[in-house]
């Protein structure tokens, strides 16, 4: 479904200097699979993200898309960012059935499928509100429904649930598995959370600290479905795995760390 | 329980019928409050104003007097002005007004998208639009009327320049201002060029242009008003030129009262356009 091939990205920076953010990526993330992917903070999670998505060019290797490579942007992927995806100045229904409109659906039609997915999503009745009437977790299920109704075949995620609040992000992952679980959506999951990770993934994957981050570990996850994200952490052989992944993660943090340390010794 | 919730005559409902009451009262009360004190700034000044002229402790011939200026415009609108019916002068002034507005509002809306949205031609022409910005725009208004004439369109020549040069920043800067991730959930959602700017680039631009045009609708009534001081035959900017010109203090108050209430007027027009437009940010629970 999704295939980095020896993707290395770069960032020419103002000094002229070239910042190597990821280098030789090799991944393949089949359909309908679940992956999550850990890391350090800017080690360039988002980055990977961006190439996947389209919005930027890998400087070296190729993505490919269903064995396409992949030019532009990716018309099988849709995205639930971080912070906002709603458009502010667009009602719930309008924000939802956007994807539907620019894809020349009528009016009438695409309205219709709009108050399925609202209601898919627990937000039915609030059709007519403006984001700014809602809360942080119903703009969360604006967004989700408003990615699902193109019915993509790639979902990525970008710390998309780490702003809200520990119950709501509880809901929020078990309704995105359940809805999830109905389609045969790749999932590409970016959080800084390795709980999070393992509860919902089929897979983790850990990157190495930047610069030129390249992938660390590999780790499948098999625990059944359908899951529960709030008690699936207090599972023994969720600790294991966690602790096995954690081993992997933290050396990459600490050199995250140290290297964040170092710079700002050099600039002081 | 719901039984007794529903029933209008139970006490927990009355008391909250009573609450609402209170609460409406008073803000209701705040309202006259707020509203007899700006009243009160208002008497006081011109109470002031009319008791100094009317006892000559300060000059009525410079300073004129509330009173002789509300007469004054009174003459004006039963006997007419020197150029004609005070209406007319009103029409002139606010068409040109009108007119240097929606051209000016328009061309720095779509000079700004396109500098927006084009790195490259925001590139050249950068530097000759901060040049054209740092000439003080007045001094255009002479050439204008050398140009277009003493009629209406050297009026509306320099308030299009006022207005452009601020809806232009805006666009600008609200094209620019737009969020990256809304711009590309849009793109990913499937937006070509033109609906990435009629759903994304233009709504989030609105705000900012928007709020431009407070300002520069004064500016527009502005560059009509100066240009009809430096050469015209009609308008309020005449008027007053004319009033200054016959040492008629009381005149060129007059005609600044007329100014006022045009664009206290035209402030509140703006403000209801501004609502209408963005919704959005109004409607607040
Ligand atoms: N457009 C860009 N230009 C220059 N540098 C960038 C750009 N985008 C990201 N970077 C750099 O790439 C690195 C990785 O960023 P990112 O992918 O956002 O990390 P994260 O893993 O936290 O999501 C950071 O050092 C960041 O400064
Ligand atoms: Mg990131």
């Amino acid at each position: 479904m999704i295939e980095l091939s020896g993707v290395t990205k770069e960032f020419i920076k103002p000094s002229g200097e070239v910042h190597t953010v990821l280098k030789n990526i090799n991944l393949t993330i089949p359909k309908g699979e679940f992956v999550s992917i850990v890391g350090p903070t800017g080690c360039g999670k988002s980055t990977t993200l961006s190439l996947i998505a389209g919005f930027e060019q890998p400087s070296a290797g190729e993505v490919y898309i269903l064995g396409e490579e992949l030019q532009g942007m990716n018309p099988k992927a849709a995205c639930v960012f971080q912070t906002e995806n709603t458009f502010p100045w667009k009602t719930v229904i309008d924000n939802v059935s956007l994807g539907l409109r620019l894809r020349g659906v009528s009016k009438s039609e695409s309205y219709d499928e709009a108050r399925k997915w609202i209601a898919r999503v627990g937000l039915k009745g609030f059709e007519g509100y403006y984001p700014s009437q809602l809360s942080g977790g119903m703009r969360k299920r604006v967004a989700l429904a408003q990615c699902l109704i193109v019915q993509p075949e790639i979902l990525l995620m970008d710390e998309s649930f780490s702003a809200l609040d520990v119950h709501t992000r509880h809901l929020m992952e078990n309704e995105l598995l359940r809805i999830w679980e109905e389609t045969s959506a790749s999932v590409f999951f970016i959080t800084h959370d390795l709980e999070e990770a393992i509860a919902l993934s089929d897979r983790v994957i850990v990157l190495t600290a930047g610069p030129g981050a390249t992938v660390k570990g590999d780790y499948k996850i098999d625990f059944p479905r359908p899951r529960n994200v709030a008690e699936i952490s207090f599972d023994p052989a969720f600790m294991k795995i966690h602790k096995q992944i954690w081993e992997d993660l933290k050396d990459e943090v600490m050199i995250s760390y140290e290297n964040a340390n170092k710079l700002r010794v050099k600039s002081s | 329980m719901r039984t007794q919730t529903n029933s209008v005559s139970n006490p927990v409902n009355d008391t909250v019928v009573l609450r609402k009451a209170e609460v409406r009262r008073q803000a209701i009360n705040l309202r006259i409050r707020n509203l007899s004190l700006q009243w009160s700034v208002f008497i006081v000044l011109m109470g002031t104003w009319q008791i100094l002229s009317s006892n000559k402790i300060i000059d009525p011939f410079f300073f004129s007097s509330p009173f002789d200026i509300v007469k004054h415009i009174w003459t004006w609108v039963v006997d007419g002005t020197t150029a004609g019916p005070l209406y007319v002068q009103f029409l002139v002034t606010f068409e040109e007004t009108i007119l240097s507005f929606i051209l000016g509002g328009i061309a720095g809306i779509i000079f700004g998208y396109l500098l927006g949205v084009n790195e490259l031609l925001s590139v050249i022409l950068g530097p000759y639009i901060k040049m054209i910005n740092a000439i003080p725009r007045v001094v255009l208004v002479p050439i204008f009327i050398l140009w277009f004439g003493l009629g209406m369109s050297s009026k509306v020549a320099s308030g299009l320049v006022l207005t452009f040069f601020i809806v232009f920043f805006n666009a600008f800067q609200g094209v620019r201002e737009v969020d990256r991730n809304l711009v590309n959930n849009a793109r990913l959602l499937g937006a070509t060029k033109r609906q990435l700017a009629r759903h994304v680039i233009i709504p989030s631009a609105l705000t900012w242009i928007l709020s431009s045009l407070h300002t520069s609708f004064g500016f527009a009534l502005i560059g009509a008003v100066v240009g009809e001081f430096v050469g015209a035959t009609e308008g309020l900017g005449y008027l007053i030129a004319q009033a200054q010109g016959a040492f008629d203090t009381i005149g060129v108050f007059a005609g600044m009262v007329i100014l006022s209430i045009t664009a206290l007027v035209a402030d509140w027009g703006v403000s209801k356009l501004e609502k209408r437009f963005i919704a959005w940010r109004h409607i607040r629970q």
